[in-house]
């Protein structure tokens, strides 16, 4: 399949983006790292007028120290978040999670603000960062606004982005020293979308106690009860049974198989996280 | 020159330019002019077609089947008890019978643009009642795939020897269902075909991705009403068949076709990835309704089995669906000694892509049945899977034996295999293990799987089918160059093979010319003999043997120039390592290209008028087969909550009688394994109950990467052949067969303490996870743990 015809412009910064996406009235879309659009316009899934290339825009690229927080930009690629381990202070687990997507060719031009904006329930962004308690920064023609990322993602493939709207950055705040994680996604093969993901923050410093679950059918649900009872009770809280009223009471839909898996993910989310 | 000849690891000669990038595929040639061909294709899997509309002022690029003026349509014969030809139009003619099947092609200066005009054609097709199941079509009269039938059973086998007598006394009666699920075979490179006429030649310029030129040259002559000799086929670098190549395809009917109304340009289409996995989900599906009946200690006494093949919607040319269908009755016996056995195989058309033959042909599929119940026996009568096993394997005493199907087994110790992989697994090791229980709740299996393969048949084995095609003797062309190298060429198609080193080793044994000197042409109707091409793990055994035929036919031309050279008699001269010897002195076969090429002045006055090229042709003395075969061993480690497998040691013993190659044998193996793996844990080709097909890219359709496939361990035997040249068995397709066996085996020994079996590939998690749910089996694993 070859993707159908279409124009094709590189925005020189992020209010070019904007005002070009606002022209297209719907039919523009923004191109990054491409690593999920490429595929849908070659199988003419997505049949844009008009891409709006913002891989070349140096200022969505940045990864900046911000005393309490990391502001990562947009553009920033898994692969420099992968190959920032070690150097993220209070913000390991973003160089793990990165780490883990798909492949490294993916992850060489795959972008963070790529993959929050194309909203796919079983990536890990969303999930991450939800548990992470980041928050997204939107800038739209109007001015820039903050989004919580547990409310960015409305549900599959959908955000809280308007029409001519861009994801510019990431604000990750730092875990405090005493903070443990657990990151878990059960993947058929490496490189696929998992079938079921978790992830575990517990920063009793900084009062964050959050477990998300991913892979669902829409976007990744809190956990907050167990994670409650795991930031204080410690693994001996989080039985079978309590993980699995857990996911069921969190992802209803889910049939017996898939909260079994889901269950088991959360599981050894949690072990790694206790074992951190 | 250090030792090249059968038996030595010689570095393939081909990898420098696959390696490098410098391999020349379809897709990478471009001709002045050269336009793109893209397929409408049904996006129903049954229904009429009413209408097609074509694009206004597009009408010149777009083509509907009537308009393939001269154009035949395909249909193979097989003379099979019940067997119903299906007529293929090359484009869709009246009626769609899968999604995915070709209906119109348009043609645009990109493939994009031939896309864009596809996009405008309208199409109005009225749904019919679709076909998806084989198991309740077999039984469906009143909805047909092909109308002039009266049902839709393609081909039935019913064979029945000693069953009734041996089954009676059986102390123990095992029944199982066991299914395999649909498959593409996803080469790397799918279908690609490019084709002009060549007016110089005066000849239709074929270059296409196939395993059998010459085939393809008989196929594309007949439905175009062409000589043969006006068809010129060539296959250059092909990115792997499988058997998916091996037919003529309706796409290199439609893209001749364009070639020859347009003379002088050049049209080529190539599949991509999403039409493969859609028009291209053509094999593996079988289901069996087994009972096995066996006296106390598990010894096999006799089998009973119901076959049903999805075979889609059609059979196709040449080989048709006659072949998965005989492989399966007559294969299922395997490599074990029992007397009685009745089989009912049934190939049903269903609305799906017509079946092919894919690597391990229906081997995988019966290996996969036997296997499996020779377990459940072994569980039945409480004994360790493997001692079974030993227990019904044929003796090697018994070789040559034929079997109940009368197959012929030249040759092997089947048992030593399967000792020796029992060794090297150390399955007391594994069972302390498994006792001891695992830290993170996971579940240890351990699975054993035995066959055996029968390769290289040849004459009578096709000509029992019935085929319009048999293949026979193959040829081999061998030239001495006038600066002594050799040019080896033969009609079979070298695609990932290693043929063009394997080969000249052949000759090398021979003729001791060095390997680096022989050129091993193949893939073109112009420049080699005739051959049915590569398939059914024939190649080396057959072209091989022609080639040792063929240059061994040189070597008394050699010593008689050579005497002459050095002036002595013929009886006191002897060829040795590429060079005639005499009583004083010796001469080099360079020397004597020179004096027949260049200085001829030299030569006996009687020399030999063939001169330094002949072509011979090679077929086994027996040429019903060649039986390879194998036990592999896998260790599984299962996790009950998630529905994962992972492989943790996977041993392979192996006996392909003689090794031309070590290391090419090797990678054979290890392929043909990675695609068994997928066949038993990922790849599935699934339909909805319209016949959609669900698996339409790889995000859906999974295949092992390198991180799946664990290192095999591989140890070879070599009992050699009585049969064939040098003693050599095919053995292109074996990694291929166990391994869907061998770890559901292992598996189905990780959860026999549950009360749980699994019998149908894939293993997905989903389905370890339902067969878990359904024996109200919790999970093992708690976060605190």
């Amino acid at each position: 399949m070859k993707a159908a015809a279409f124009d094709y412009m590189r925005a020189r910064d992020v209010a070019e983006a904007c005002a070009a996406l606002a022209q297209g009235n719907g039919k523009a879309k923004l191109l990054a790292g491409g690593q999920s659009l490429g595929p849908m316009l070659n199988l003419r899934l997505a049949r844009p007028k008009l891409l709006i290339d913002v891989s070349r825009i140096q200022a969505l690229a940045g990864i900046e120290d911000k005393a309490d927080a990391w502001h990562i930009g947009a553009g920033v690629t898994h692969s420099r978040l992968e190959d920032a381990a070690g150097k993220l202070g209070g913000g390991a687990m973003l160089a793990h999670v990165a780490g883990g997507i798909a492949y490294r060719a993916v992850r060489n031009r795959g972008t963070i603000g790529g993959s929050l904006a194309h909203a796919d329930p079983a990536a890990d962004w969303p999930l991450a960062l939800a548990a992470l308690d980041a928050a997204v920064v939107i800038r739209g023609r109007a001015g820039s606004r903050r989004v919580a990322a547990d409310r960015f993602m409305k549900s599959a493939f959908t955000t809280e982005l308007a029409a001519d709207e861009i994801v510019e950055a990431i604000i990750v705040p730092k875990l405090s020293a005493g903070a443990r994680w657990g990151y878990h996604k059960f993947c058929r093969k490496t490189g696929e979308f998992p079938e079921a993901s978790a992830a575990c923050v517990l920063d009793p410093e900084r009062r964050l106690a959050r477990i998300y679950v991913g892979a669902l059918t829409g976007a990744p649900q809190p956990l907050a009860g167990l994670a409650r009872a795991a930031a204080e009770r410690g693994l001996a809280a989080c039985t079978r049974e309590a993980i699995h009223e857990a996911v069921a009471a969190a992802a209803p839909q889910l049939d017996a198989i898939d909260r079994r898996m889901h269950a088991g993910v959360v599981a050894r989310a949690l072990q790694k996280t206790f074992q951190s | 020159m250090a030792e090249q000849g059968i038996g030595a690891r010689v570095r393939r000669k081909e990898d420098a330019r696959f390696l490098h990038g410098r391999g020349n595929y379809v897709t990478d040639m471009l001709l002045p002019g050269q336009k793109e061909v893209a397929f409408l294709r049904s996006p129903v899997a049954h229904g009429r077609i009413r209408r097609i509309g074509k694009p206004k002022g597009l009408e010149h690029a777009v083509f509907a089947r009537e308009d393939l003026v001269g154009a035949e349509s395909m249909a193979a014969p097989s003379t099979l008890p019940g067997y119903k030809v299906s007529t293929q139009h090359p484009l869709a003619y009246g009626k769609v019978r899968f999604v995915g099947e070709p209906i119109v092609m348009t043609v645009g200066a990109t493939r994009a643009e031939a896309e864009d005009i596809a996009e405008q054609v309208e199409l109005d097709i009225e749904d019919l009642p679709v076909l998806v199941d084989a198991q309740t079509t077999r039984a469906q009269t009143e909805i047909r795939v092909h109308e002039e039938w009266p049902d839709n059973v393609a081909c039935q086998i019913n064979f029945e020897s000693g069953f009734e007598a041996k089954a009676r006394d059986a102390a123990v009666v095992v029944k199982r269902d066991i299914d395999l699920s649909r498959q593409a075979m996803v080469p790397l490179e799918g279908k690609a075909v490019l084709a002009f006429w060549d007016e110089r030649m005066s000849q239709l310029m074929v270059y296409t991705s196939t395993q059998a030129p010459h085939i393809i040259r008989i196929g594309i002559a007949q439905m175009l009403h062409l000589e043969e000799t006006q068809v010129r086929i060539i296959s250059p670098d092909v990115g792997g068949g499988f058997g998916y190549k091996c037919i003529l395809q309706p796409e290199e009917v439609c893209v001749c076709w364009l070639a020859l109304k347009y003379k002088g340009k050049p049209f080529r289409y190539i599949e991509d990835r999403r039409e493969h996995l859609v028009a291209g989900a053509n094999s593996r599906q079988h289901h069996y309704k087994l009972t096995a009946y066996a006296d106390k200690t598990g010894r096999l006494l006799a089998l009973d089995a119901d076959i049903a093949i999805d075979g889609g919607a059609y059979s196709m040319w040449p080989y048709t669906i006659g072949l998965e269908t005989g492989q399966a009755t007559g294969n299922l016996p395997g490599p074990y000694d029992f007397r009685g056995y009745r089989a009912k195989t049934q190939c049903v058309a269903t609305n799906k892509p017509g079946f092919l033959p894919y690597r391990g042909v229906a081997r995988t599929g019966v290996c996969f049945a036997m296997e499996l119940v020779i377990d459940a026996i072994a569980r039945e009568v409480g004994r360790e899977p493997w001692e079974v096993r030993m227990d019904n394997l044929v003796p090697t005493t018994a070789m040559p034996y034929d079997n109940v199907t009368k197959k012929h087994y030249d040759s092997g110790d089947y048992h030593k295999a399967l000792r020796l992989v029992h060794e090297k697994i150390d399955l007391p090791k594994w069972r302390e293990r498994q006792k001891r229980g695992e830290p993170d709740g996971r579940l240890i299996g351990v699975g054993f799987a035995s066959y055996c393969e029968q390769s290289a048949h040849g004459t009578s084995v096709f000509a029992a089918w019935g085929l319009s095609i048999v293949p026979g003797y193959d040829q081999a062309m061998v030239k001495i160059t006038p600066d002594g190298g050799l040019e080896v060429r033969i009609g079979v198609h070298n695609h990932g093979q290693g043929m063009e080193t394997t080969m000249a080793q052949v000759a090398n044994q021979i003729l001791g010319i060095d390997v680096a000197k022989i050129q091993v042409m193949h893939g073109d109707t112009g420049l080699t003999p005739f051959s049915t091409g590569t398939y059914a793990s024939r190649s080396m055994v057959m072209a091989g043997g022609a080639i040792a035929k063929a240059c061994q036919a040189l070597v008394p031309r050699l010593l008689h120039i050579g005497a002459h050279l050095m002036q002595c008699a013929v009886n006191s001269v002897r060829y040795e390592n590429g060079k005639v010897v005499g009583p004083q002195s010796s001469v080099t076969i360079t020397d004597i290209a020179h004096a027949w090429y260049r200085l001829p002045f030299r030569l006996p006055p009687d020399v030999d008028l063939g001169g330094l090229e002949t072509v011979m042709a090679y077929k086994p003395k027996v040429d019903t087969g060649a039986f390879s075969y194998a036990s592999h061993a896998a260790v599984v480690a299962v996790d009950i909550e998630v529905g994962s497998v992972e492989i943790l040691d996977y041993v392979i013993v192996e006996d392909c009688g003689t090794l031309v190659n070590p290391m090419v044998v090797d990678g054979q193996m290890l392929g043909g394994a990675a695609q068994g793996i997928g066949t038993a844990l990922y790849e599935e080709s699934h339909y909805d109950a319209n016949g959609q097909p669900l698996a339409s890219t790889f995000a859906d359709y999974l295949l092992p990467g390198p991180t799946e496939v664990p290192a095999m361990r591989i140890t070879h035997l070599q009992t050699p052949s009585p049969y064939t040249e040098f003693g050599v068995k095919g053995m292109g397709e074996g990694g291929a067969i166990a391994p869907p066996a061998v770890l559901f085996n292992a598996v189905n020994d990780a959860l026999k303490g549950l009360g749980v079996e699994l019998n149908e590939t894939p293993l997905t998690p989903r389905r370890l996870l339902a067969a878990l749910e359904r024996a109200g089996v919790k999970g093992g694993m708690r976060a605190a743990s």
